[in-house]
Order: C-alpha cells, then sequence, then structure tokens
C-alpha cells in the first residue's frame, strides 16, 4: 500500500501511464482484464465481427448480379432453405438441402467413427512406447501435413482410379478380373477425408493417454478386473477427454470439407461445403450462402452442447 | 467458366517481375489460372519496364464477388462477355476507348462490336473460344453425330465413359440446346425438363470436373469430356484421335476481355498493357500458349501450324450458324437453374 499512499500525497499532475500502471498495481480485476484483452481481441475481430456480417449478409437481399442490397431486409434466405415455390406459388418442403445436409452429416460420422478405431489403437501403443521413441512417433503421425491438402488428393485419384495402383496389384494377384470402381464414390470421400483428417483424433487421444498413471490400471489388475474390463472401466474413462477433442477436431471440418468431395467424389454430389461455394459463385445468391453457413453453425453448435453435457459427468457414473 | 480449381489454391502463387530493378512502375493482372504465358508477361515487362504482379481466379463470379466485396489493386481483370455487362452495370469498370488506342484498329469483326460492348469503350478482346465435347475416336467404333445426343444419351461403349465440366452454366445450356429450349428459360416446366435429362445421364457420367481435363483425355480415364476447344486443341496436340464436336443443335461461344476496374491504382499502366496485348505478335504468343483464337488482324502470321491445322481452334466456316453467344440471364432464370443443379447433385 505504500505507493499508493505516496501517490496521493504526491499533488504534482501524473501521466495517464502512470495512473494505468497505478491502477494494474492496485487491483487484481484490472490485471485479468489487461491479460485477457489479447484474447478477447482477436475473438473479436476475427470470429465475433466476421460472424456478425455474416448473420447480417444472410437477411439481407440478394444483388440482381450478386452481392447484397445493403440496408434492404428479408429473411427468404432462410425461407429458401427449408421450402420451396412450386408452380402455383404454394410453399412446399424443399429435400434438396436437407438431403445435402444429412449426406454430410451421415459422410462425417463415418470419417469421425473411422478415424476413432484407427486413432486410438495408435494413440495407445504410442503412449505405451518407451518415452525416448514417443516424439519420434508423433513425428511422423504429423509427415502427412507437411504436403498440401490438394496434394494428398491428388495422390489419392493417382491411387483409386481404374489403372491406378491399388486395381493394378488386385488384378496383378488375381483376386479381381477387372477394375473395380473406387474413385468418385462416396467410399473415396469417407476415404480421403480419414486420412486428411487422422492426426486430429490421434494427437489428443495420445495427449490424454500419456499423463495416464499406469498404476491405476495395476491397481484394477490387482482388484480382479480382466484385461478388457480394465480397458473399459479405468483406460477409455480417463482417454474420454482426448476422445470427445477429437471427434470434435474430425467431426466439424469434415463437415465443411470441399476440396475432398470435389476431387475424390467427382462433384457427383456435393456436400455443404460445396452448396455454400456454389451460392458465393455461380449462383451468386450470397444471402443463400450465408444462411446455409449459420443453419451449419447452429446444428454443430447444438450438437456440441449435447455432447459437451454428455461427457462433462465424472467418467463412471454414465 | 471455371477453368481451373487449383486456380482457388494456387492464387497465392504470385509471380513477380524479375525485371522489377528498372521498374517504370507497377501492374497488378487478375486472370484466369493457367490463361497467360509466363514468358509474355517477361517480354512485356523487358519492352515497356513496367513489372507485373499476377494473380488468378477460377471463375467469373469469383472475380465479381472479390471486386463486390471490394478487393482494390487491380488494374486488369479478364471477364468473360456476359459478366463485361454485369461490371459495367455495377460501375466497376472504367471506360478505355479500345478502338482509339493505337492498335484498336487491329480488332477484328465481329469482335469491335460485341453485344455486351457494343462500341468497345470498356473493354478489349483478349481470346474467344467454344464450350463443346471432346471424344477420343480411337475407342469408339463409328464415327459420332456432331450432337448432344451422343453426350447426354450416350452409346454403351461411351456409357460411365464421360466427364462433365462441374459448371453449372455450361451443363445447364448444353441441356438446353439439345432439347431446343431458351437458356435462359424461366419455365419451371422446361427447367424440369433440363433436368430430367440431366438425372437420366448421371448414371453415365464418370464425374464433374473443370480441372485437369486436358491430362484425363490423355491419360484415357474417360473417352468423352465436355470441354473448351482450347484445352481440346491441347488434348489433340498430345492424342491425335481426339475430335472436337460443334453439335448442331447450338454451342456456346464466349469471349474473355480486358478490363480496367474502376478504383485500378495503375491505370495508366493498364491502357499500356491492353494496347500492347492487341499487338498482332504478342496475341499469337498468347493463342499459341492457351490454343484460343485472339481477335488480332494480322496475327495469324505468327500463329503456330498446329493451331491452324485444327478445326477446333480453326473453327469451319459452315459452323458459324451452331455459336451461340454466352449471355446472362434474369434472377428466377438463373435461380431455375441452380435448383436444377442442386437437385441433380443433392
Amino acid at each position: 500500500m505504500a505507493p499508493s499512499r505516496q501517490a496521493r500525497s504526491t499533488p504534482s499532475p501524473i501521466s495517464p501511464f502512470t495512473s494505468l500502471a497505478n491502477l494494474l498495481r492496485r487491483s487484481q480485476r484490472a490485471r485479468l482484464i489487461l491479460l485477457i484483452a489479447p484474447a478477447l481481441l482477436i475473438i473479436g475481430v476475427f470470429m465475433l465481427l466476421p460472424l456478425g456480417l455474416m448473420a447480417y449478409v444472410s437477411i439481407l437481399e440478394r444483388g440482381i448480379n450478386g452481392g447484397v442490397q445493403w440496408g434492404v431486409h428479408t429473411v427468404d434466405a432462410y425461407v429458401a432453405f427449408l421450402f420451396e415455390e412450386d408452380l402455383l406459388g404454394n410453399l412446399a418442403i424443399n429435400p434438396d438441402y436437407l438431403q445435402i445436409f444429412g449426406r454430410s452429416f451421415l459422410l462425417s460420422f463415418v470419417t469421425t467413427a473411422a478415424c476413432l478405431a484407427i486413432g486410438f489403437p495408435a494413440a495407445f501403443y504410442m503412449a505405451l512406447q518407451p518415452e525416448k521413441y514417443r516424439n519420434l512417433l508423433i513425428f511422423l503421425v504429423t509427415i502427412p501435413f507437411w504436403t498440401n491438402l490438394l496434394i494428398r488428393n491428388y495422390a489419392w485419384i493417382l491411387l483409386l482410379r481404374s489403372n491406378g495402383l491399388v486395381n493394378e496389384s488386385l488384378m496383378g494377384l488375381g483376386l479381381i478380373d477387372a477394375p473395380i470402381t473406387l474413385l468418385y464414390t462416396n467410399f473415396a470421400i469417407t476415404l480421403g477425408l480419414v486420412y486428411s483428417f487422422l492426426p486430429f483424433m490421434v494427437l489428443p487421444i495420445y495427449a490424454s493417454l500419456e499423463k495416464l498413471d499406469l498404476r491405476l490400471v495395476e491397481a484394477a489388475f490387482d482388484l480382479g478386473a480382466n484385461k478388457r474390463r480394465a480397458f473399459q472401466r479405468v483406460i477409455v474413462p480417463l482417454a474420454l477427454p482426448g476422445i470427445a477433442a477429437g471427434c470434435i477436431l474430425v467431426f466439424v471440418p469434415s463437415l465443411g470439407a470441399f476440396i475432398t468431395p470435389e476431387l475424390l467424389g467427382g462433384s457427383r454430389s456435393m456436400m455443404i461445403g460445396n452448396l455454400i461455394q456454389s451460392q458465393f459463385g455461380a449462383a451468386r445468391n450470397w444471402p443463400l450462402g450465408a444462411a446455409l453457413a449459420f443453419a451449419l453453425l447452429a446444428i454443430v453448435l447444438l450438437a456440441m452442447m449435447v455432447y459437451l453435457m454428455r461427457f462433462r459427468r465424472p467418467p463412471g457414473t454414465g | 467458366m471455371k477453368r481451373h480449381l487449383t486456380a482457388a489454391v494456387a492464387a497465392g502463387a504470385v509471380l513477380a517481375g524479375a525485371t522489377a530493378a528498372k521498374a517504370e512502375g507497377e501492374l497488378f493482372l487478375y486472370n484466369w489460372s493457367n490463361y497467360f504465358p509466363p514468358e509474355l508477361l517477361t517480354k512485356f515487362e523487358e519492352e515497356t519496364g513496367i513489372a507485373v504482379t499476377l494473380d488468378v481466379y477460377d471463375s467469373n463470379e469469383t472475380m465479381l464477388a472479390k471486386l463486390q466485396a471490394g478487393a482494390g489493386g487491380y488494374d486488369v481483370i479478364v471477364p468473360s462477355g456476359y459478366m463485361v455487362a454485369i461490371l459495367i452495370e455495377e460501375g466497376l469498370a472504367q471506360q478505355i476507348d479500345t478502338l482509339s488506342m493505337s492498335n484498336g484498329t487491329k480488332v477484328v469483326a465481329p469482335h469491335d462490336a460485341p453485344f455486351f460492348d457494343p462500341e468497345r469503350l470498356y473493354s478489349a478482346p483478349y481470346m474467344w473460344g467454344t464450350t463443346g465435347f471432346t471424344y477420343n475416336s480411337a475407342r469408339v467404333e463409328d464415327k459420332l453425330e456432331e450432337s448432344w445426343k451422343e453426350f447426354f444419351e450416350p452409346r454403351p461403349e461411351l456409357q460411365g465413359e464421360i466427364a462433365l465440366l462441374n459448371d453449372e452454366v455450361e451443363v445447364y445450356n448444353a441441356a438446353a440446346y439439345y432439347l431446343g429450349f431458351n437458356k435462359c428459360t424461366e419455365s419451371p416446366e422446361e427447367a424440369q425438363a433440363i433436368l430430367d435429362l440431366l438425372e437420366a445421364q448421371k448414371p453415365h457420367v464418370k464425374m464433374y470436373q473443370s480441372d485437369g481435363t486436358i491430362d484425363r483425355m490423355i491419360s484415357g480415364e474417360v473417352i468423352m469430356h465436355h470441354q473448351w476447344n482450347g484445352a481440346s486443341h491441347r488434348t489433340w496436340v498430345d492424342l491425335p484421335t481426339a475430335v472436337y464436336v460443334y453439335p448442331e443443335e447450338g454451342i456456346t461461344f464466349w469471349t474473355d476481355n480486358f478490363m480496367i476496374p474502376t478504383d485500378a491504382p495503375n491505370a495508366e499502366n493498364a491502357r499500356t498493357f491492353i494496347n500492347w496485348m492487341l499487338a498482332p505478335e504478342n496475341a499469337a504468343i498468347a493463342s499459341n500458349f492457351t490454343g484460343y483464337m485472339n481477335a488480332i488482324e494480322g496475327s495469324s502470321d505468327y500463329l503456330d501450324d498446329a493451331l491452324k491445322a485444327n478445326p477446333a481452334v480453326n473453327m469451319p466456316p459452315e459452323f458459324a450458324d451452331r455459336l451461340r453467344p454466352s449471355i446472362d440471364c434474369s434472377v428466377p432464370a438463373r435461380e431455375l437453374r441452380n435448383r436444377v443443379w442442386t437437385r441433380l447433385k443433392s
């Protein structure tokens, strides 16, 4: 308290900097605000501001030549998402966008499940290795990230196409007579997504398994649990935060993917990312594109809240 | 016209002038990807001392969206005809009065008076071409008819061996020509008929992709490809059995044009560039690279023989009445078109 008393006793004018410094010294709250200010600024400028702009664009009238008519408000875009006008001018449910949303969610769900099925054992194996090998293994997992996503998708085209490596090998082994259709299918899209996002599943699960206290597993064995029971009741619950984080990190970017469906799916059917892109591009309907992006955001947020509520319960009570 | 998807990703790949040291100024060119010979940029820099920076886009709409969103800093853009009209209407381009430039008299008819800019006040021609389809004649038994029928109702050996451009406008237009409809139709019944045709064709379509059409034909991944004629020419150079078809029901013909955005920082350099590109030799170098025809008198002296020998580029005169201009449609027509496209892919 000595410095502040001294400041009060000196009548000479103090600079704003000095007063700010004094405020920070006195108030823990002010220090806290200053410390989180950069984070708030970044969230505000790079997240809330663009999102707010998108929200505003979604309730504007479309411009004749693309763009929007500023100041002319309408909810047409949200109506168009769910309904279409039939020939007589009546509104009927429009299944197109819902179908595209449905396909995107299904493909993303399968992708997440496949990533979990491959990623969990991989992360478990990594966590059990001696410490000196672990960093090397993490390093190996991240290697695909060094190459551009587009290039990696092209590589899969070379592998999967009818005269590609996979078909040639299978035919060389005599397992098939004619090339099978692998490319330009939902299978190819899912494969591409799994390949692209697998590290996002492995790394968080590894992070939670690495901290796992193996004595707890030993204790489970001592108390009569067999391997399966110890895995189910001890290891998986302790790894749950990592699993949850991994699932979110895979599921959300899969939903927005648009390069993989275009290249590996041959654009035969759209995912949400392609739909939104087409509204800002060829369709020149910015409000609908923005509304679609918001519908996606709302659904993801809702799913995320349900998910978090489920996993916030302490392990073992569910 | 969406030529290369990679553009979206490669947009950051910027070609900066090597001669920047003696630069008299700068020029920011915003062009389609893979649509301007790099050596021609070097030639321009050497002759004028203006350093060029290139940025690329993959469709007219991408470029429009960027300008509408307020992106400044581009001196020269290269929109297709219908987009020229939109940019003029939106006040996004400035007057350049092409025909009064020193090389302006070299613009040949009818490119000196296109419907989208009848007096060439705002735009100068770069390349023009058509959107038809190419097939590998070595892999079909008979010669195909010059009709969209071969494309939309393929014979058995072509089923599953066809690739379409992933381009809402081009696919819809081709279907409208085949069915004899106005491509800007506002009739829901006609749009439904177009959707029925496209949905019946879809099982025979291997993929919808605008990127890599040339490689896909050469490697034999497909037998038939919906293609721009310049790409067809570049296919033909490596695959001599490739045949480009001008369907009798109609084929879209388009022109890409130079324009100067309203807020161009180096408008004077942009005018220098456009006038320089109207010189026959320079226009020919561009044609030799892209495989598309330019609209400049006297450029044929500098054209590669291959270009002149290929009917895909050097269109036989009897096909002239099959050409249909690329135009912009009304909002209701565009909405129908987008609904057809979305339902096709839902």
